[in-house]
Formats: C-alpha cells, structure tokens, sequence
C-alpha cells in the first residue's frame, strides 16, 4: 500500500513551524466552545481520536483493518458498565474501556496479523461482526436498548463532569493525551521499525525483525486507543449502543481517515471533523447525509487521493523543492 | 583464515511446488572463511536454493545446518540472529529512508532500541557513530541525507551490503550483488567483498564469471535444481558438462 511518506523526510525548517500551528490549534480548541455547540465538539474530538488511533495502523503500518468500531464500541459497552452498574469513577471506567479493548485487540490481532491486504481486512471485518453479534445477544448490554442513562459523574472525586464546559475541557484533555501518545509512537525507535516494515517487509525480516511481533504490538496500541476514544464517549453521550459496534461504524472511520489524508499526524482529525460537522448540520435539513458524504468519498478518491491534509502537504513539499 | 570446517551445509535439500522439482537433492557444503559461488543457467534454481537457505521457504526434504545446529526448522528472522544474513536479487533498501536511517534500521535491533515506543526517535543518534562507519567502508558518506531511493544502482547494493554488516553476521548470502552494474560498480563491489569476507563467510550467487573467478574459492554449479559440478573455478570450468549446460543457455 503506497500510502502517506511525505512525512518521512520533515525538514527541520517545518518542526518550528508546525509548533506554531501546534500552539495556534491549542488555543483554537481552548476557545471552541464558546463559539461552537459543546457537544458536536466533543463528538468531534471522540472522532478524531478514534480516526488517529485508526491512522496509526494503516498510516504507519499499512495495514486496512475493517473492524475497528469493535474497540471503539466494545470500550463503549466496557466503560458505560463499569460507570453505570458499578459507579466507577468516569477515569477509571474509561480506563476499563481502554484496558478491554487492549485485549480485544490482542485477541482479535493474533489471529489476523498473518494475514495481508484484503484477508486481513476481511479477518478483522468478520470478527468484530462476531463481536457486535454478542453485544446484541450478551445481557450487560441490553441488546437494542444499548446502555442507556450512563452518568457523568465526578471525575477523581470532585470534578463534576455534568458541567458541559468541564466535560468539553477533559475531553479535550483525552483527545490531547491520546494524540500526542500516537504522535510519540510514531517518532520513536518503534515506529522507526514500523516504517521499516511498511517499506520493505522482507528486507526488516532478512535483518532479524519478528516482523508480527511488530504489528501486533501496534495493532494493540491502535486498539487501545480506539478504545480510549469510545470510552471517552460514552461518558460525554451517557449511553453505548449497538452504533457503535457495528460495521458501518468501521467504514466510517476509514471514511474519516482517508478524507483527511492517510498517514498524516492531523488528516484524520480534519476528516472526522468535516464528516460530524456535516452530519451535525444536515441532520435537520431533508437532505440525505450518507447521500452527501458519499459523493465527497468519490471526489476524494478520484481527484485528491492524498486526502486534504495529505494534498496540503504534497503541494509545499514541492513548493518547498523548487524552491531550494 | 581459509579453513576446511563448513560453516553452512545442507544435505539433500529439496524443494517441490506443486509437482514440480524447483531443487533437487541439493547437498552443498560452504567452509569457514571462504568466498563461494553459487552459479548457473537461468532458471537453475540459483535463488530458491537461496530462501531454501535462510528460511524464506521451508524445504519439501532436507537438512540445513549452520555452525554445527540443525536450522532447518527456525523461522526466517531467527536465521538471520544466528549472524546468517542475506541479500535480495532486487536490491533491498528502505526506499524513503535516508542512507544514514536505513543503516541505522539494521544497528537498533542489536542494541536492544527497536521496541521502544514511549522514546523520542532522538535516541535514535547513540547508533549514528557506528552507522556513519558502516557507511564510510561502502564510501556513501557523501550520501548520508539522501533517501536511498535516490541511490544509484550501484550504491543501493553498497548501501545493502553496509546494511548487512551492520548485523555483523558470520556468513552472509548475496544474490546476485553486482547484477545490473556498470564496470566501475563492479570493481568497487568486488573490492568491497573481498574486503568483507577476510574476516567472514560469503556465499554468493552470481552470474558474472570474471567476478566469480577473480574472486571466489570455490564455485558450485547448479543446473536445473541439480548440482552439476563443485570445485575451484579451474576444475569446475574444465568440466565439460559445465561447458554444456552454460553455452547451451548462455549463447543461444
């Protein structure tokens, strides 16, 4: 899969200036709320984290897994549980979340990890089917109905999460830990080897790489974070349901991902942002979404393939070149 | 250093894919220390004696033993820990890695920083010392910024050879190191083997016989997954079954 190496060879004149854009973006984020509904931003955080953890596989790895909504669901189930029936405390229920989801992801790694391209894909697809299956029959959680009326609670004792600006400012917190833990993974001497591997899988395995070792440990993290992002919410929507399990859920954040550009650090956050944003906004109006959302997946493969972020970058890449 | 102890041996190697005998009843001994070729026709199973080798595929029959324990059933990346490393037919770099990275993919496995995932890449410069010695003794330093994919032909296979060493291994397997080179690579090459092997095995498959008689020990002769002749290059270019199978193909 030829996806996304603008990034491998950063010039140091852009790591300045994406700390300014950094900072810029951090800021924009700190003052969201006052101008935009609290809960489509939160909603869009969720996404994006989810969309990041996602791009982690398939951006830095390359590899298409079809069932991600199984992490992002299956933590929503696991936090929504541990809040709702045994009164967790909101942290420690999302880390439940992340925590199963880690071992779903292991699970459901092990046994697709072998597998390349479209059968891995396949794998992962039939898999979290069977996994959506159990939420649907499994008592804990009930079925059509989901987990509903999940409270908010008072994270670590005293911060009331019921207030939505103090709900937006510790999602905000998540999706910034769950980001910049993606962006480490990708720039240390793990994901130096990932990128080995996604260049040339033979030659990292001829070098002594236990090359499965390798993606399933990122396949895991990937899950993990997925999982930290359903977690997440659970908490802010109070409830999890059977949506969020299911295979739509997972194309749509191959959806987001691709929209936003594959294989860059903030594609995805752009990508899940347009796709809520619109559906946020279309909602009201007559106006089929998924009528809407998919003519812009067909321009974007025909026309801009890189994804928005990605063609950005492209186009001061070589900028950048004709320039020097 | 040229001694009579076999480093890598294989005894009845066979290898069948759906009926047919890609490799047949192969039994090559490489000593210690030595320059072997693996040579012959097209098509003559030249390289899929190779994966036979490091594990790439699994042999239908046969054993492989190197440095005295039985390989025959290890996985691909455990051949290589065992300091058995090799090389590709199609050169084998990380295409949009720089020189000095794609050196340094190789060194951090040893060092035991692979699997660090909570560090900066930062950490990453305790290697470049020894990578930029590496990549001094395959004269690339010139090159080092460079993404490999922007590489001559010829210094891709250097860059892969600075690659391997980096591993440090006992033997290594080269496929075809100078196919598709100019004089001057060759040359260059060549000095670089010689270079590398005083001190190591190398076993590699080759179809340049100048090369392979300038500089090799010893030559086996593989025709249509058999092994025709084994021996000195004099020897083994004396045989006339060797004459037969080359001209026969080679000046069609």
């Amino acid at each position: 899969m030829a996806v996304g190496t603008q990034y491998l060879a950063e010039q140091p004149k852009l790591r300045t200036s994406s700390l300014v854009l950094g900072a810029i973006a951090i800021a924009a984020m700190l003052a969201a709320p006052f101008f935009f509904y609290p809960v489509m931003l939160m909603s869009v955080l969720c996404f994006a984290l989810f969309a990041c953890a996602f791009n982690l596989l398939i951006g830095y790895v390359g590899l298409l897994s079809f069932g991600h909504a199984a992490f992002f669901g299956g933590a929503a189930y696991f936090t929504a549980h541990a809040a709702k029936v045994w009164g967790w405390d909101p942290l420690a229920a999302i880390l439940l979340g992340v925590a199963g989801a880690a071992v779903m992801g292991l699970i459901i790694g092990f046994v697709a990890i072998r597998r390349q391209g479209i059968y891995f894909a396949m794998i992962t697809l039939a898999l979290s089917q069977m996994f959506a299956f159990i939420c649907l029959q499994a008592p804990f959680t009930h079925g059509e109905d989901g987990i509903q009326g999940v409270p908010r609670g008072y994270l670590l004792g005293f911060i009331d999460l019921n207030q939505p600006l103090t709900m937006y400012y510790v999602t905000l917190a998540i999706f910034l830990f769950g980001f910049f833990a993606i962006w480490r993974i990708v720039n240390s001497p793990f994901g130096n080897i990932l990128k080995a591997i996604r260049e040339n899988e033979k030659r990292a395995v001829s070098l002594g790489y236990r090359v499965d070792r390798y993606k399933l440990g990122a396949f895991v993290m990937s899950a993990a974070l997925a999982g930290m992002a359903g977690g997440t919410k659970a908490i802010v929507f109070q409830f999890a349901t059977l949506t969020d399990v299911q295979w739509q859920m997972s194309g749509e954040v191959i959806l987001m991902t691709l929209l936003g550009g594959i294989g860059t650090m903030v594609g995805p956050i752009v990508g899940a942002g347009l796709v809520i944003a619109l559906q946020n906004y279309l909602a009201a109006s007559d106006f089929p979404v998924t009528v809407l959302i998919g003519i812009i997946f067909v321009i974007c493969v025909l026309l801009f393939r890189r994804g928005i972020v990605g063609e950005i970058l492209e186009l001061m890449r070589r900028k950048g070149k004709s320039a020097s | 250093m040229v001694s009579t102890q076999p480093i890598l041996s294989a005894t009845g190697l066979t290898m069948e894919f759906r009926g047919f005998l890609a490799v047949k009843d192969v039994t090559l001994s490489v000593n210690e220390g030595t320059i072997h070729a693996l040579i012959g026709p097209n098509g003559a199973g030249k390289t899929t004696v190779f994966n036979l080798l490091t594990k790439f595929l699994t042999p239908t029959r046969g054993q492989i033993t190197f440095k005295g324990s039985d390989i025959t059933g290890l996985k691909p990346a455990e051949v290589a820990r065992l300091g058995l490393v090799r090389s590709f037919q199609i050169s084998a770099v990380f295409p949009h890695l720089t020189v000095l990275d794609n050196v340094r993919v190789a060194l951090q496995r040893p060092s035991g920083l692979a699997t660090q995932f909570w560090r900066s890449s930062n950490a990453l410069s305790a290697l470049d010392e020894r990578a930029m010695e590496l990549i001094d003794a395959v004269n690339l330093s010139s090159y080092r910024n460079l993404t490999a994919s922007e590489l001559s032909y010829g210094r891709k296979r250097a860059l892969e050879i600075a690659t391997t060493l980096a591993l440090d291994p006992a033997m290594l397997l080269l496929d075809e190191p100078m196919a598709g080179m100019g004089h001057e690579d060759i040359g260059r090459i060549s000095d670089l083997i010689r270079r590398i092997a005083k001190n190591r095995t190398v076993l590699m498959v080759e179809h340049n016989l100048n090369v392979v008689a300038d500089l090799c020990d010893r030559v086996t002769v593989l025709a249509r997954g058999e092994i025709l002749s084994d021996g000195s290059y004099d020897k083994v270019s004396q045989d006339p079954r060797v004459r037969e199978a080359y001209m026969g193909t080679e000046h069609e």
